[in-house]
């Protein structure tokens, strides 16, 4: 169960962030489901080109990127701003953000398929209003500060300076605190699956050809 | 009251609703490709589950297949050891499951949302879904398209069905008939630029008007498959006498069962007293061929614009834009006709049919490839545009012209086959992303259309004049 997570915010000042940028297409060419740690943030992260397969130690470390220095190399919440994680629908991405150790994404907006991923994988993306991303900006930029978030009560604190009350529809933050298999709880309904496909098979039987 | 055509698919596929707001969802079509089913087919057989109903799935290797390969080409072949891994695991899959594969040596072969519809799989009122964004492609048949993660792959593959919230309804009226030289890459691209790379982020979008009635399917298809650079996941055309036309030539049906069915996909067409959540008009007339200079899909200027200055930008909005410069080795006010191009892509799901390959084609007609530009390559969409167009004759005007003639896969659009831009290189492309190494590692790329691509090639720069 996982109803709270605390951890060091990393600010990344950019709106837009695309699913490529997240992790390169270069890494898309495994065939795991992780291991995707030291690809996260791949071109902004290293000065040189990777390929699958290579370990960070054998990179040429971009030290002016944040995930690279102490103590933000063990955050666990992503502070960004508009659209995160536009484009491509790669799973990838997230799998990335989950194994580097990111459990929480705050956002002013996300784009809808990274969303949806991130439900799968327990990684909480967090939409927050655009005045509190710029709140949450200024306490984080200057010196490391530790939030937390509470999933349960939909609270994110940061000692008495803040307090941010979010949104988060119970059934997703469900998906968080007991990262439930989706294909169990849908074959319960194989019966009417079932039935619906036998319908449909009647009634347009051209899509079973 | 009346429907939206996304409405009436919605409910047309609606198996349940939960409480919490999400519903189950019926799965008509599912189009796989080895980059995002690999850990799906793993999952699957971890819990020791089978595909639902197999007829359901097709698959194909687009991604990683290199585009040099001829007749004799096989899958040990790919020298990348990765990514022949892939194509080996995409077939074993395959043939462990009894899925229907278009292999890497198949005519049929190509980009999947190419030959979904050539091949008759893609049927106006399908739901239709593929780990790929680029699936909303398949909306202009009046599908129920969009793309998924690998998860929803799994669980697609398992359960025939998917767990959806339902979107707002957007329609975007594109009214008017569109200039000479601007095709509907330039439509597209300047829909992006006017309501960003968020403004369709939660809804459906329905493209409409008469400029959308007056275009062929694959000029639809194009503005459908960007939908997504929009944020849109879904994009949709109403069915017409086009849709069936095509869907007519293109299906194997037998000839009762489609007459049936074309009664049914006729109701595909939104209601007049349907209501938007969101409605925007535009008017195309006054559209001129658009270039992108940035690293997102909404900086995007006239071909013959300079590029933006940030200081006329609000402080949050500069800072991507001196990003992008920065990135793309640009300077305010900049002509986009003064930069030197490297290379030319022709291809991607976007643009690489075969009405795109004629409109590049009659562009090159008797004229040469730029001694600027290091690498000019056309990548058909699939095997059939590639060899209908061999058929045209189009293939040689590419290739007097100086263009190299390969053969089908996403290529250059991404670059995990051998088709890379190197660091600092400037490409034409008339692909969908400009996003930063999306090309290759520190790779430029300007989006355009295939016309624009081709002037481009020509001249080694962006024309002033069309």
């Amino acid at each position: 169960m996982k109803d709270f997570i605390e951890g060091i915010v990393a600010p990344i000042d950019r709106d837009n962030i695309d699913t490529d940028q997240i992790i390169p297409t270069e890494y898309l060419k495994s065939i795991k489901k992780f291991g995707y740690e030291d690809y996260l943030f791949d071109g902004w992260r290293y000065k040189d080109q990777g390929r699958l397969g290579m370990k960070k130690g054998e990179r040429k470390i971009n030290h002016e990127f944040i995930l690279n220095n102490s103590p933000y190399d063990e955050s666990k919440v992503l502070l960004t701003r508009d659209n995160f994680g536009c484009g491509s629908s790669r799973e990838h991405a997230v799998w990335a953000l989950r194994d580097f150790g990111i459990e929480v994404v705050l956002a002013s907006s996300f784009g809808d398929i990274f969303y949806n991923n991130c439900f799968k994988n327990g990684v909480l993306p967090l939409k927050l209003k655009k005045t509190e991303i710029e709140k949450l900006f200024s306490l984080s930029t200057d010196s490391p500060v530790s939030i937390s978030v509470n999933i349960k009560d939909k609270v994110i604190l940061f000692k008495d300076k803040l307090s941010i009350d979010f949104d988060l529809d119970n059934n997703l933050a469900e998906r968080i605190i007991y990262g439930l298999d989706e294909i169990d709880i849908t074959l319960k309904d194989s019966e009417l699956i079932k039935k619906f496909e036998e319908h449909r098979k009647e009634n347009n039987p051209w899509i079973f050809e | 009251m009346g429907y939206t055509i996304y409405d009436k698919l919605w409910n047309e596929h609606l198996i349940r609703s939960y409480d919490d707001g999400d519903s189950l969802i019926y799965i008509d079509r599912h189009f796989l490709h080895e980059v995002t089913s690999p850990q799906a087919f793993e999952g699957l057989k971890k819990k020791s589950l089978k595909p639902w109903r197999i007829n359901a799935n097709i698959a194909t290797p687009d991604h990683n297949v290199p585009t040099t390969r001829d007749n004799k080409f096989s899958i040990e072949s790919i020298e990348d050891n990765i990514s022949k891994l892939q194509v080996v695991e995409l077939d074993k899959n395959c043939n462990d499951f009894g899925i229907k594969q278009f292999n890497i040596n198949s005519n049929n072969q190509g980009i999947v949302h190419v030959i979904g519809p050539e091949l008759g799989l893609t049927l106006p009122g399908m739901s239709i879904v593929c780990g790929d964004s680029h699936t909303s492609t398949h909306g202009a048949f009046g599908c129920l398209a969009m793309g998924i993660g690998t998860s929803e792959v799994e669980h697609v593959l398992a359960t025939q069905s998917l767990k959806v919230r339902k979107l707002k309804n957007m329609r975007i009226n594109f009214e008017g008939s569109i200039q000479e030289g601007v095709s509907s890459k330039d439509i597209i691209l300047y829909l992006i630029r006017t309501i960003g790379t968020a403004g369709g982020t939660g809804y459906a979008v329905e493209f409409a008007g008469s400029y959308i009635r007056n275009i062929s399917m694959e000029a639809r298809m194009t503005i459908c498959n960007m939908s997504i650079e929009a944020g849109a996941k879904v994009g949709l055309v109403s069915v017409d006498d086009k849709t069936i036309e095509y869907v007519k030539k293109h299906s194997s049906l037998e000839s009762n069962l489609i007459n049936d069915a074309i009664k049914k996909w006729k109701n595909l067409t939104t209601d007049k007293e349907a209501m938007f959540d969101k409605e925007i008009d535009i008017d195309v007339s006054k559209i001129n061929p658009q270039v992108s200079w940035g690293t997102s899909p909404e900086m995007v200027i006239d071909f013959n614009e300079k590029i933006p200055s940030s200081s006329i930008f609000s402080a949050e909005k500069r800072k991507s834009l001196d990003l992008a410069k920065n990135y793309m080795g640009l300077s305010d006010n900049q002509e986009l006709s003064d930069l030197d191009f490297d290379k030319v892509f022709i291809g991607s799901c976007t643009n690489s049919r075969i009405e795109d390959l004629r409109e590049a084609a009659e562009v090159l007609k008797g004229q040469k490839v730029s001694e600027n530009i290091q690498e000019a390559i056309v990548v058909p969409g699939s095997g059939m545009v590639k060899e209908q167009a061999e058929k045209e004759g189009i293939h040689k005007i590419f290739i007097d012209a100086g263009f190299q003639w390969r053969a089908p896969g996403c290529s250059m659009c991404l670059g995990m086959n051998p088709d890379q831009l190197s660091p600092y290189e400037r490409c034409a492309s008339t692909s969908n992303r400009n996003f930063e190494g999306r090309q290759g590692n520190l790779g430029r790329t300007h989006l355009m259309s295939p016309k624009m691509a081709a002037l481009t090639a020509i001249n080694g720069r962006i024309v002033k004049e069309i």
